[in-house]
């Protein structure tokens, strides 16, 4: 079933000056439940404009964002109720964090739902395993955590809420290798137990490839493509003339079928990409 | 959306006015400012008006933004000339219990009014014209001889350049942890304005957070290229009178000229 739907969805700047500037052109989707929606393209592209209208942050100029069929701005006054349902983890959230503790802060949206102070505790404790922060840590001032752990945390408040819809711009943006790997592992973990439905923003073709149902390719506010990772990333010229690439290994594989070598298409992980090597080596009886 | 908000309202362009040396620009303001309070009788006020009409059709901004500007002190202008109004002496041409309206009050409320509309369009002319950049740079050659009092005036300048620049900055961030606390639930519209004020707390502090982040920055960065206050630096962009300017400064004379003679001359009207 699908849970949000865009239907004809634009967004421009700047409606009547100089620098009028159409973000979003005409975008039409579908998302199931439960579905894990990687959203790519280059820098200005509309990509987060798009996000920012999917929790009514900002109003679309024309066309309609569907949450359970229903239009998010049907009443203007109830937004609010929609971004505790669609939850939004900004680029660098941690530049968000304010409260005197960690603990306080992640509390913020729930307590701004108004949920009742178990139901806090529980949710907030909830939230704060999800992402790995342990309970010493919750008592801090956020201000004395590290990089990653005040990303962490900032992540964690909108988990908080419980959202059945949750929109990651970047979340993974400055952090090291490993930080990146296991902050991913992780939103990865709590979408699997909480099943829920997950926007993600990223410039990395590597995580999306890995974890997305389906990307949205997007180019000058136009979505582009709107497929599997199998059928985008097979799509090598169209993606790198809207200057964007594929992962680095389908790109070798890639280039080891063009020299001839029997290797399936489409392949998106080293994991994959060493299984069909191997493969074809005992093929060919050199291993 | 706050970004919308235009603070510094610097017009590009290549009038006559932007092409002036921003010190002259400052200097002729302060000498208009003054003109216009000297002005005793409205033929010396017309002879004013003419001039500063001169500078706003020279200016090559659109008079649309001159309107604009007057809109924000419409009130003032009212209340100003309200005031005045009833303040005449002589013979009343309206009166309603203790207050009396004379000629006098009348044309007293059109002075005032006319020399407060100049005062805002002469400033604006110059605000137009003239970037934030090029009036610090203005503002520190001509505090230069303050000098001599252990006036930092340098270090002044260079705080102003800076403030000036990071205003948009701070209002796509203010704009930035807004959005983000939105995101939250956070409830910024409704409520009293105790209540209000209270929702602001969560975009002040990381505000506030990321300004002192920014300085440090800033500071860092300065450093790092070796800045060490004003002594001994030279100038990317050294300021030059040129004839243009000495011919504004000629016109401004005779426009002091005019305006004395107007005072002496002229019957006062009131």
């Amino acid at each position: 079933m699908s849970i949000i739907e865009a239907k004809n969805l634009c967004f421009t700047y700047g409606i009547n000056t100089p620098f009028e500037k159409k973000a979003v052109k005409d975008i039409n989707l579908s998302v199931n439940e439960g579905e894990v929606i990687g959203l790519i393209g280059h820098t200005g592209s509309g990509k987060s404009t798009f996000a920012q209208m999917l929790n009514g942050l900002i109003r679309p100029t024309s066309g309609q964002v569907l949450l359970d069929g229903r239009d998010i701005w049907e009443n203007p006054k109830e937004i609010r109720k929609i971004r505790f349902r669609v939850g939004m983890v900004f680029q660098y959230p941690e530049y968000q964090l304010f409260d005197e503790t960690v603990y306080k802060d992640i509390s913020f949206g729930p307590r701004n739902k108004g949920m009742n102070g178990d139901e806090i505790d529980k949710t907030v404790r909830k939230a704060a395993k999800f992402v790995g922060l342990s309970d010493k840590l919750l008592q801090k001032s956020p201000f004395d955590l590290s990089g990653g752990e005040k990303r962490r945390a900032a992540i964690a408040g909108v988990i908080a809420m419980d959202p059945d819809v949750l929109v990651l711009d970047e979340p993974t943006a400055g952090l090291d290798p490993k930080g990146r790997d296991l902050l991913l592992a992780q939103i990865m973990q709590y979408h699997n137990e909480r099943k829920n439905t997950i926007f993600i923003v990223s410039h990395s073709m590597e995580d999306i490839s890995r974890i997305a149902d389906r990307i949205m390719v997007m180019n000058k506010g136009n979505l582009e493509m709107f497929d599997t990772p199998r059928k985008v990333f097979s799509e090598v010229e169209k993606l790198e003339s809207m200057g964007l690439r594929v992962p680095q290994v389908t790109k070798i594989m890639m280039l080891l079928r063009e020299k001839g070598y029997d290797i399936p298409d489409g392949i998106l992980t080293v994991e994959q990409a060493l299984y069909e090597v191997v493969n074809l080596l005992k093929r060919e009886g050199k291993l | 959306m706050i970004r919308d908000v235009t603070l510094g309202q610097f017009m590009p362009g290549k009038g006559v006015i932007h092409r002036m040396d921003p010190r002259v620009k400052i200097v002729l303001l302060i000498a208009f400012i003054v003109f216009i309070f000297c002005t005793f009788n409205f033929f010396a006020l017309g002879v004013c008006t003419a001039a500063i009409i001169t500078a706003i059709v020279l200016s090559d901004v659109p008079f649309k933004m001159y309107l604009k500007s007057l809109k924000v002190i419409i009130v003032i202008i009212l209340i100003t000339s309200l005031l005045n109004i009833f303040y005449g002496t002589g013979d009343p041409i309206f009166q309603l219990g203790f207050l009396k309206i004379t000629l006098a009050g009348v044309y007293r409320a059109i002075f005032v009014s006319v020399r407060i509309v100049c005062l805002i369009l002469i400033s604006s002319c110059l605000t137009f014209t003239t970037s934030p950049t090029d009036l610090t740079d203005a503002i520190e050659r001509l505090m230069k001889p303050l000098k001599v009092f252990h006036i930092k005036v340098h270090e002044i300048a260079m705080m102003m350049t800076i403030a000036l620049r990071f205003v948009p900055t701070l209002l796509e961030e203010t704009d930035k942890i807004m959005s983000a606390q939105k995101a939250r639930g956070a409830d910024m519209e409704s409520g009293g304005m105790i209540k209000k004020i209270k929702a602001m707390t969560p975009v002040l502090i990381p505000l506030f957070v990321s300004a002192f982040r920014r300085a440090y920055e800033l500071a860092v960065a300065m450093e790092c290229r070796c800045y060490r206050g004003g002594d001994g630096r030279t100038r990317m962009k050294t300021l030059h009178m040129k004839p243009l300017d000495f011919g504004c400064v000629g016109f401004a004379a005779a426009v002091l000229a005019g305006i004395i003679l107007c005072n002496i001359f002229l019957p006062a009207v009131i």
